[in-house]
């Protein structure tokens, strides 16, 4: 047992549980859970005796910026690569960048990690193996866990650009003597951003389970490392809180999405007069 | 007599129903055959199906035997290795081969389990939800909001945390947490087939909705999700591994692909095979699965050939 000592008498065990509240009718103790957790109390940490969302306050900022900087490096190198393999279609690039994101497609995040960690740390001692700190400690966390995204975010890019630019209305531009680059810079690329910024919402997802196992790889003391932690430690508590404030934030970026969309798609209006 | 007749009847209807499919099957096929990537991918994956299953045949080696006069020895090509043990061996002179054979079988089996019951449970009430509309569309659709609300990898880590590690809790975790792409998928396909005039016809001389969704509704919106279902055992395997990974898989001394990865990092600085050999074995059975899912949604999908 965890919260009392192997050899408890069961009047002990019994006064914790009635304590605990463990007598009580299942929804009640869900009630109880519930009010609290809406208020952000998800009670105390049974390893650390904490508030549980003392601990997630303190972890949660590495996490973000880990996620953060996966997506900034997914989407910035993503997005001229699917458009440049969309507009030279079929040349060495096109087919070198589709196979390089189709192995990237491939490859399990955390074995990247591993190899990089293998090559750049062990091998060639230019990176730190693991913790955080530098942006020297940044780069093969964020690199292992945004490469996967990079590679489905430029197979999206190029396959829309390719539907985009053989609509009638860049054949207009064309016809109108529009520069190259602008035609695909300001009329396909604005148009092609809308299901992009779909799926990089979906994919908020993929990053918050990929942080778990990445932040474990490098020792990285984000949420990830700590819910593994409490799941094997069976701190209840600090599992819920971390799981609630987990689906809070994933929620709130598809949110963040659909009101993205409006400003993007002016065709889109989410009011009933229209 | 008469219910006996139309129940026959029924059965060659559906019989002459599959002729079609097969034909298309077939084209389907040969679609596939002309294109390279898709059907190296395709050869792969056979490949590694055919190895998974049948190398008890040749391979006697025991996964959990220790050979500890040869803990780390190297993979056969490098200074010191032997042809004992091709790849090598681990902290506990276990072979390597022999590991990565066995923990081909829980990531394939996983996969493809986990990706039946998603599908299977997914098209179900995909089909009910979109064929029928109304409250029962509602409350299935409520439910996979409330499994889209929440993150993938996090739902699967705490449900098998609380079920406890086994191949039987994976499958159904996995599968269960995956239903909702199909049955958002297919719900969308049958709420546009359900109003053409061949179903309204259909449903006007009186056929029943089962044979109407079986007959009628199915066939035309199941290719999507063929594509979809095979593009998802890869990432399945991904997930398994990582799963096994963290140490929620399948319980030791089991070998899988993440296990093998996780017990490897510990000595990353001394025995590279270790951490490399399993990877690039997941990588290998992903990249087939790709690549002929690729070729697949490009034969079956007419609209996206060209790109």
């Amino acid at each position: 047992m965890l919260m009392l000592p192997g050899d408890a008498s069961y009047q002990e065990i019994e006064e914790l549980r009635e304590q605990l509240g463990f007598n009580d009718p299942l929804y009640v103790q869900y009630a109880r859970f519930a009010i609290k957790a809406v208020q952000g109390d998800f009670g105390e940490s049974l390893y650390y005796h904490v508030p549980v969302m003392e601990l997630i306050i303190e972890r949660l900022p590495a996490s973000l910026e880990l996620a953060v900087s996966a997506m900034i490096f997914a989407l910035v190198l993503a997005i001229p690569l699917g458009i440049l393999s969309a507009v030279k279609r079929g040349s060495m690039l096109d087919m070198g960048s589709m196979f390089g994101a189709l192995l990237g497609i491939s490859m399990p995040h955390f074995w990247l990690g591993i190899m990089m960690m293998l090559f750049f740390s062990i091998h060639l001692g230019w990176l730190p193996t693991s913790g955080r700190g530098t942006f020297a400690h940044l780069i093969m966390p964020a690199v292992s866990l945004g490469l996967s995204l990079m590679a489905m975010f430029a197979r999206l890019t190029r396959s829309v650009m390719l539907e985009v630019l053989s609509l009638d209305y860049i054949r207009t531009a064309r016809a109108k003597g529009l520069k190259e680059q602008v035609i695909i810079y300001k009329h396909a690329l604005k148009n092609a951003l809308i299901p992009l910024v779909t799926v990089a919402g979906m994919q908020f997802g993929f990053l918050i389970g990929g942080t778990v196992i990445i932040e474990t790889v490098f020792a990285w003391p984000g949420l990830g490392r700590l819910v593994i932690q409490a799941i094997f430690g069976r701190d209840y508590p600090l599992v819920q809180g971390i799981v609630f404030v987990f689906s809070f934030i994933f929620v709130g970026i598809n949110l963040l999405v659909d009101i993205l969309y409006v400003y993007l798609d002016p065709q889109i209006s989410y009011s009933e007069e229209k | 007599m008469k219910s006996k007749d139309s129940k026959s009847k029924l059965i060659d209807d559906m019989f002459e129903d599959f002729l079609p499919n097969i034909h298309r099957a077939f084209e389907v096929l040969k679609d596939i055959l002309k294109r390279p990537s898709a059907m190296a991918g395709g050869i792969l994956l056979l490949l590694i199906l055919l190895t998974s299953v049948l190398f008890p045949l040749v391979f006697h080696i025991n996964p959990l035997d220790q050979d500890l006069m040869a803990r780390f020895s190297p993979p056969v090509w490098q200074d010191g290795g032997t042809w004992k043990h091709i790849l090598g061996t681990d902290n506990l002179g276990r072979d390597i081969l022999s590991r990565l054979l066995y923990g081909s079988r829980v990531s394939l089996l996983v996969g493809f389990s986990a990706v039946l019951v998603a599908s299977v449970a997914g098209i179900f009430l995909g089909l009910v939800s979109g064929y029928y509309g109304g409250k029962i569309d509602h409350f299935i659709m409520r439910i996979a909001d409330v499994f889209m609300a929440y993150p993938f990898m996090l739902l699967t880590i705490s449900v098998i945390a609380v079920l406890g590690p086994s191949i039987f809790n994976l499958i159904i975790v996995l599968g269960i947490s995956d239903w909702v792409t199909y049955a958002r998928t297919i719900r969308g396909s049958v709420l546009s087939i359900k109003t053409k005039e061949f179903v309204e016809a259909s449903r006007a001389i009186g056929t029943p909705d089962l044979i109407i969704i079986l007959r009628h509704v199915l066939p035309n919106v199941i290719s999507p999700l063929i594509v979809l279902a095979t593009l998802r055992v890869a990432n399945i395997i991904i997930w398994e591994s990582g799963l096994s990974f963290l140490g929620m898989g399948t319980p030791p001394p089991m070998p899988t692909w993440g296990r093998m990865l996780s017990e490897g990092r510990e000595y990353i600085t001394d025995a590279w095979w270790l951490v490399t050999i399993p990877g690039l074995a997941i990588m290998m059975t992903i990249l087939s699965i790709n690549l002929l899912g690729d070729g697949l949604r490009d034969a079956l999908d007419p609209r996206l050939k060209n790109l």
